[in-house]
């Protein structure tokens, strides 16, 4: 498959992913980590994609939206933005809501 | 010309910049002395009035495309209306320590 198509399946196959250098456990980025972290304290789950142990991704990604650096995080299919801007709506409570709304969009209707 | 000049004088090319700054934070990481790789950039400037956060980011990451397709690594972006400036009392937050990703 074309990384691209790829690339596509995981942000849309995924409420909130973030594809990051290292995973939330073990990053190898502070800037990685702070995202990660800044997603875990909303308490809602999310996906993760190491982006060092993908060199087509770690390439491709940064085509993908117009973002040239690591890490990313999508929610609903939409590039969010990077570590400053994923910190920022933490802290400001919109980051939480806004992956609430894509976990409940995600799961099949009743 | 430096690397933090040319982002500077970018900056000032494409916006109405009520105030910038732009801070070599190289040092923080794991990379030779002198180097010009990871940046904080704080641009203040009405142009973003109206604009996601993301998409500020892409305008600032479009402009210095040639610096991080040369050596430029990281840049903590700080995008802000005056307003929004004078709302957080002219402050920017810390950034990340470095946790070894650039070396790979």
């Amino acid at each position: 498959m074309d990384v691209l198509e790829r690339i596509k399946e995981q942000v849309e196959g995924n409420a909130v992913v973030i594809y990051m250098k290292g995973t939330p456990q073990f990053p190898m980025c502070g800037f990685s980590s702070r995202a990660a972290e800044a997603l875990a304290s909303t308490g809602v789950e999310f996906g993760f994609i190491n982006v060092i142990q993908d060199p087509e991704i770690f390439e491709n990604l940064p085509r993908y939206a117009d973002w040239p650096t690591f890490p990313q995080i999508y929610v609903d299919g939409e590039l969010v933005g990077g570590c400053d801007i994923t910190v920022e709506m933490a802290q400001n409570g919109e980051l939480q809501k806004m992956m609430e709304e894509a976990v409940a969009k995600a799961k099949p209707a009743e | 010309m430096s690397i933090k000049e040319s982002i500077e004088k970018k900056l000032s090319d494409a916006f109405t910049l009520s105030h910038s700054e732009v801070i070599n934070e190289s040092h923080m990481h794991n990379v030779p002395p002198g180097s010009e790789s990871h940046f904080k950039l704080i641009i203040v400037s009405d142009d973003f009035d109206n604009l996601s956060l993301v998409k500020r980011h892409q305008k600032v990451y479009k402009i210095l495309a040639e610096e991080l397709a040369n050596g430029v690594h990281a840049l903590a972006l700080n995008t802000l209306t005056i307003a929004e400036w004078q709302k957080k009392n002219n402050q920017v937050p810390e950034s990340p320590p470095c946790m070894g990703g650039s070396k790979k």
